[in-house]
């Protein structure tokens, strides 16, 4: 069984705690916020254990290269903390258990993923993925596991992502574009977290579409348009890549206007938490996070995962914010999609 | 049998009666798992008068005569079981009268649900029926003949209870009226403040009479609608889960359902909430106080709230077409159930039963039950899909759903819809006196047991 690798001592010296300072639904003084991580680390009780909303987000506050969340989950299963009630805990399991019912495109050494997610099929189509598009795999057999660190269920993890390497292994993929961060995020920060070695090569779908949007340059026509962004959890498992966001949408004449929940400090779209943590946090986060983006005067809600996506689409229109995936404004940008209004 | 032929064609004419083979060959059956067996004659009349002149014809003749609406009853209730005339109603399809400010609607006994449904939304779209969730072609007049349930049995009680006055042509081929409309023009009360005889023929299975008009209640169709999907892993929790969701005393409708596949819902008993208002505020409201109501079980992580958006659409429709998606997953399209009525209180009982019997009987299963009166009973649905072509499998079904009703006696429930062998198995349960109580009554109303024979022969 793969262990997760966490550095104690790192934990042990370090200044800041800032995995638990910075959390957005728990507040700590500084040197609470380390001994509650001490605790867990010990493998004690603590009230993050109980408390912690899985948003994802100690993965990135955390700078020095541990993995805060990952911790939490697997301290809340040796306890057997269920974060979610259990019967939905399990029909999560359940759901996305592998049952033989996946879809297999026209396999080359480059594929793309859509994960468990088949409104993707549908959106990575067009000019911008004429290279690959047939070239697709979907279904829990090639889904990443990482829904289940929302209910703690780090063994599921453990389990399942080990096989969903060796399927997409054995179809001979040798590049695999990630369409959605979660897939991106597993590969390349639970994979490595618990030893699990991934032998091809991991592009995200951004990158991707930036070096295609560049090398369509001569098609966009600027959108001129200002949205505000959802960030989905996912992408705290790949800081790294949230800068890509603000260069596509440079490159097709996308304003983004700075707003307060934004960058590292940015509300995830809180569907999970109805189950963890009731429908008033769930609600709340939910509210702020929409007046947020109505503030900025946006005109679109601009979406990098379809599970956002469809969770506040019809919230977001409500309020007058137009909800559009990331990848369809690109196909908008070079004419092959109408503008939605 | 010719003479009568001919007499039927002198009544409803020459395209209302049939007794060609191929005609006959669908009248001799439903989707159910009893055996067929033939009319003589299928005829079709269009008016009260026509009713009554084909039951008088039978009456002289001593022949049996079916009343029949969509059909879909699937416990055999309409198969002739004695031969005799299948009495299609569904040609008098007329929805009469809707008082608006009474909130009731007067139709012909052989009118759907589904036409009632559309004729209400384009005419009087503040006003809704409680709607089954049976095919849209089923009758109205059926279904509270059996006393049906539908989308506001949870709020209202039987669609039964909602009848507000009947017209029946008896046995006798007498032309009766039941009700506020015995005494007047108007059809607001089905009973009281007279005695109510009503119950003569609601629940009675066409052996009584024939049902050739009624009227029934309507009520608030709210503008919004909304759907909650609860669930649990512990069985024993449901009643007391919805008991806290009837102390709310503002929930349309509640379905509790469980089966083993898609993999999705194994091992879970789900409780479909359905609430309604006027305004977003309204539905906003009623969410937070279902969820507030099972607080207790979310914190002890017992039961949690689905999220529902891939579902949605499914659930929210009216009737629901995904319980007769479940008949075709052993292909053959199958599908018969056992629905007794019973307290909520012995759901965790059922529901082992239902496992129990499909473990048994080697069957596929699923099971829904939908509460009625505010959680007073609940009518538990022992459902079995089967091929149609593998009579093995349907023998198995039979065998299981023998076995649920004799279960469902020996729980003291009440068997819903039952077919003529479960009925015989209620008959020897009840207390004699009741039973004795029957008898006077069919045999008064129907002295030569010409009516849809076979079912409630108490004599
Ligand atoms: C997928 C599916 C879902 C269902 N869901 C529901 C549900 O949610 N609620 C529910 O209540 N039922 C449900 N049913 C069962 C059944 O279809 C309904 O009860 C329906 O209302 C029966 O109507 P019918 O016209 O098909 O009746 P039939 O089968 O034609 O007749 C039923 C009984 O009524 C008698 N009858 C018919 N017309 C008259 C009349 N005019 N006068 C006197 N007696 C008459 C018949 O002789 C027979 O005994 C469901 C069935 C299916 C297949
Ligand atoms: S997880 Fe990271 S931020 Fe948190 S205490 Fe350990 S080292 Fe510091
Ligand atoms: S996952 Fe989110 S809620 Fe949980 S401790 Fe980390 S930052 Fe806080």
């Amino acid at each position: 069984m793969y262990a997760l690798k966490f550095n104690e001592k790192v934990c042990a010296t370090c200044p800041s705690a800032d995995c638990l300072l910075k959390c957005q639904y728990m507040t700590f003084e500084k040197e609470e916020a380390h001994e509650e991580m001490m605790k867990i680390v010990r493998g004690e009780d603590s009230r993050v254990l109980h408390e912690c909303m899985t948003c994802y987000a100690c993965e990135e506050y955390c700078r020095r290269g541990n993995h805060p969340y990952y911790l939490i989950g697997e301290r809340r299963e040796e306890r057997g903390i269920y974060t979610a009630p259990r019967p939905i805990t399990n029909q999560w399991i359940n759901m996305t258990a592998m049952q033989g019912k996946y879809m297999v495109g026209d396999i080359k050494e480059k594929a793309i993923s859509c994960c468990f997610l088949p409104q993707l099929a549908e959106m990575a189509t067009g000019e911008i993925f004429k290279d690959v598009a047939s070239s697709v795999v979907f279904g829990a057999e090639f889904m990443c596991p990482a829904v289940h660190t929302h209910f703690a269920k780090m063994s599921v993890v453990k389990e399942r992502l080990p096989v969903v390497i060796e399927n997409l292994t054995k179809l001979g993929i040798k590049e695999l574009i990630c369409l959605h961060d979660e897939c991106y995020g597993t590969f390349t920060s639970i994979a490595p977290a618990y030893g699990m070695e991934v032998p091809f090569k991991l592009t995200y779908y951004m990158d991707f579409l930036l070096e295609r949007m560049k090398e369509l340059k001569g098609k966009i026509v600027p959108l001129n348009i200002t949205v505000a962004y959802q960030r989905p959890c996912s992408n705290r498992l790949i800081p790294d890549k949230h800068h890509l966001v603000r260069e596509i949408l440079d490159l097709i004449g996308v304003s983004m206007p700075d707003r307060r929940y934004q960058d590292e400090n940015s509300l995830c779209c809180a569907e999970l938490f109805r189950p963890i943590g009731g429908y008033r946090i769930a609600d709340d986060v939910q509210r702020r996070n929409l007046d947020d983006m109505v503030a900025t005067g946006a005109e679109y809600c601009l979406f990098n995962c379809p599970a956002c996506q469809d969770v506040l689409s019809e919230k977001v229109a409500k309020r007058g914010l137009q909800p559009v995936h990331i990848i369809d404004l690109c196909r908008t940008a070079i004419g092959e999609k109408e503008r939605e209004v | 049998m010719s003479d009568i032929l001919q007499s039927l064609k002198e009544i409803v004419g020459e395209k209302g009666v049939s007794n060609n083979p191929e005609e006959l060959w669908f009248y001799s059956r439903d989707p159910g798992v009893l055996d067929p067996h033939f009319p003589d004659y299928v005829v079709a009349p269009r008016t009260t008068e026509e009713v009554q002149k084909i039951v008088q014809l039978a009456n002289r003749e001593n022949i049996p005569i079916v009343p029949m609406g969509g059909g879909m009853a699937l416990t055999g209730l309409v198969i002739p079981l004695k031969g005799g005339i299948v009495l299609d109603m569904k040609r008098m399809n007329k929805i009469l009268e809707v008082n608006e400010k009474a909130r009731y609607a007067v139709v012909e006994g052989g009118t759907s649900q589904g036409v009632l449904k559309a004729y209400l939304q384009d005419h009087h779209p503040m006003l809704r029926h409680s709607l089954p969730d049976a095919p849209p072609a089923t009758t109205i007049a059926a279904n509270v003949s059996l006393h049906g349930q539908g989308r506001l049995t949870q709020q209202y009680g039987f669609n039964s209870d909602m009848v507000t006055g009947l017209e029946v042509v008896l046995p006798t081929g007498e032309v009766c009226r039941i009700g506020s409309p015995s005494l007047g023009p108007y059809w607001f009360s089905k009973g009281p403040t007279l005695p109510d005889l009503s119950g003569l023929f609601l629940g009675w299975l066409g052996t009584t009479g024939i049902i050739t008009k009624l009227g029934f209640k309507l009520y608030p169709n709210k503008k919004y609608r909304d759907v909650e999907l609860l669930v649990t892993d512990r069985v024993e929790l449901v009643p007391d889960i919805l008991y806290k969701l009837t102390h709310l005393e503002m929930l349309e409708d509640i379905n509790v359902w469980f089966q083993p596949k898609p993999l999705l819902f194994a091992g879970n008993f789900h409780c479909t909430i359905y609430f309604t208002g006027d305004t977003e505020e309204e539905i906003d409201f009623k969410r937070r106080m279902v969820w507030d109501s099972v607080q207790g079980y979310l914190d002890s992580k017992d039961a949690g709230f689905m999220n529902i958006q891939y579902m949605k659409d499914m659930l929210m429709e009216m009737p629901q077409r995904g319980i007769a998606a479940f008949a075709d997953v052993p292909k053959g399209g199958g599908f018969e159930y056992s629905g007794p009525i019973t307290i909520i209180e012995h759901f965790p009982r059922y529901a082992a039963k239902v496992i129990e019997l499909a473990e048994k009987y080697d069957i596929l299963y699923a099971s829904s039950a939908r509460l009625i009166s505010g959680g007073h009973s609940m009518m538990f649905s022992i459902s079995f899909a089967f091929n149609r072509n593998d009579k093995a499998m349907m023998t198995r079904v039979k065998h299981a759903l023998d076995e649920a009703t004799a279960f469902s006696l020996e729980m003291g429930g009440i068997p819903w819809k039952p077919n003529y062998m479960e009925q015989k198995m209620t008959m020897e349960k009840m207390d004699p006196v009741t039973l004795k109580l029957l008898q006077m009554v069919k045999k008064n109303l129907d002295p030569q047991g010409i009516m849809n024979p076979g079912n409630w022969e108490v004599n």
